[in-house]
């Protein structure tokens, strides 16, 4: 077996070459956790608003579950939505199966409840400090969920990329019904699987370097924002 | 009846009609009645100071008398109705530590202004308009949480006149400011009552509550323990509680119902 440092520059290399098939897993890799994220933000933040800013029956009900979903298992979310897209799944005539939009469907299944439990929690932080002010000035219940979510827009930027991080680096869910299919569902951390087990270690490391950049480059942008607002005395 | 019985059922602030009407408020927390009966009218176009020792409840009855908490017992009347959101939003209040959204400053009124579906050139209007009011416009656009405790308060109280209530609760507006900035906020007050602004003022200053009130509520353990036009409570009052708070003394009164019970409240 090559030195780990050969192995290292071997990967390095591959990098650089800008080789076709890599960009090619990375930008598939970024555009389904990517949509995914946007659409676990979608759902998970104004149901997060919600719960944290109103008081309804059985809502310490709804806050446990959103927290126990936080910890779902992706293998367990990748069985249950390859039961859903199968042929002789409820959802099976759509075709979905192995394809990216089922691997979209998954990380968005599982990073939902992350974006909603930790946006709960910071919008009634945030809803505990406005609540009188809001009830004095008569804010609805529509324009108080909008004015939460706008003012903690700097923490909930902290809550995308805590799902960001969780999506970019699933693989369990995504291989169950992606298929780890070659330039149709292959993404980062599927072919860091595969590659890993042929022995074919330049490729795997060379994308795991990958990954680790893109989450380097999204915590810096993140910690530049929130610097920016924090100075602004916005957080 | 006694010299120091004093019949608050029914008192009014003023000859003129009450604005807002408190029948038998009572309030309790944690096991404890916090506010006990209270009977008020705020009369419309006056100042009426509330003041009381610490712990006697007077930011406790603001908040009820604005509707932000529900009271265990008793009614609040808005122009003899029931007060409901409607009253509500004519009525605004400021708060002894001011809440600045996360915005700027101008942000922070237009707040105000969109809630109240205030849009287009009338909320740019008002906008301006308020920040001149509260010389507040050459920070216009600075984060409103990083303004200083007095340029926080005066934004404060610029956000609740920008949509002109009626009926403006203030509580303790003044607490832990300069003298600088406390004049800011009293000319701010004064203005508003010249505009017609009823006002309920919570304060611990006497020399404040002289300028800027014309009647005075006294609370005493939740109860009110007297009231009257300010300068007769002031010079003269006649309550025990308002004797010893006035003369600096603790006055920590029998567990046999006293001074407020025989005042009837």
């Amino acid at each position: 077996m090559d030195s780990f440092s050969g192995i290292l520059v071997e990967a390095i290399g591959l990098i650089l070459s800008w080789d076709p098939d890599v960009i090619e897993i990375i930008m598939l890799s970024l555009r389904v956790t990517l949509t995914a994220v946007a659409a676990a933000c979608l759902i998970g933040l104004p149901l997060g608003a919600i719960v944290g800013a109103f008081r309804f029956p059985m809502r310490t009900g709804v806050i446990i579950a959103m927290n126990t979903l936080m910890g779902l298992p992706p293998v367990v979310v990748g069985l249950l939505v390859y039961l859903m897209l199968s042929a002789s799944g409820p959802m099976g005539v759509l075709g979905l199966l192995y394809t990216p939009t089922a691997m979209i469907v998954a990380q968005t299944i599982l990073v939902t409840p992350i974006v909603a439990a930790l946006t709960r929690q910071v919008i009634e932080d945030l809803n505990s400090e406005y609540a009188e002010q809001f009830a004095s000035l008569g804010v609805g219940p529509f324009d108080r969920v909008l004015a939460l979510l706008w003012d903690a827009r700097y923490s909930l930027l902290t809550v995308a990329l805590a799902g960001f991080g969780r999506a970019v680096a699933e693989v369990g869910a995504v291989i169950i019904v992606g298929g780890n299919i070659n330039h149709v569902t292959r993404v980062m951390t599927t072919t860091i699987a595969l590659e890993t087990s042929k022995g074919n270690l330049q490729l795997a490391l060379a994308l795991g370097l990958i990954l680790l950049t893109i989450a380097v480059i999204v915590n810096g942008l993140l910690m530049a924002i929130r610097g920016t607002a924090t100075r602004a005395a916005y957080v | 009846m006694s010299d120091k019985l004093i019949d608050i059922r029914n008192y009014t602030s003023s000859p003129s009609a009450p604005l807002l009407t408190a029948r038998g408020l009572c309030f309790d927390a944690g096991g404890q009645r916090l506010i006990n009966k209270v009977d008020l009218n705020v009369a419309a176009g006056r100042c009426t100071v509330i003041m009381g020792a610490n712990g006697s409840g007077k930011s406790l009855l603001l908040r009820l008398l604005h509707g932000l908490i529900r009271p265990e017992e008793g009614t609040i009347n808005w122009e003899g109705q029931p007060l409901d959101r409607a009253g509500r939003q004519q009525q605004a209040m400021v708060f002894q530590r001011p809440v600045m959204l996360r915005r700027s400053v101008a942000a922070n009124l237009r707040f105000a202004l969109s809630v109240r579906g205030v849009r287009g050139e009338e909320r740019r209007a008002r906008e301006a308009e308020t920040l001149a009011l509260a010389r507040l416009e050459t920070l216009r656009d600075k984060p409103a949480r990083v303004l200083s405790g007095g340029e926080q308060q005066r934004l404060a109280m610029a956000r609740a006149l920008i949509c002109a209530p009626r009926l403006l609760f203030l509580d303790e507006p003044t607490a832990s400011l300069d003298p600088a900035s406390s004049l800011a906020i009293e000319n701010l007050i004064q203005g508003a009552r010249e505009n017609g602004t009823t006002i309920v003022l919570v304060t611990h200053d006497a020399g404040q509550a002289r300028r800027l009130g014309d009647d005075l509520v006294f609370l005493h353990a939740g109860r009110i323990a007297e009231t009257g036009p300010i300068k007769r409570v002031l010079d003269a009052p006649r309550s025990e509680a308002a004797q010893a708070w006035l003369g600096g003394r603790l006055f920590v009164p029998e567990k046999t119902e006293t001074d407020s019970i025989k005042n009837g409240v």
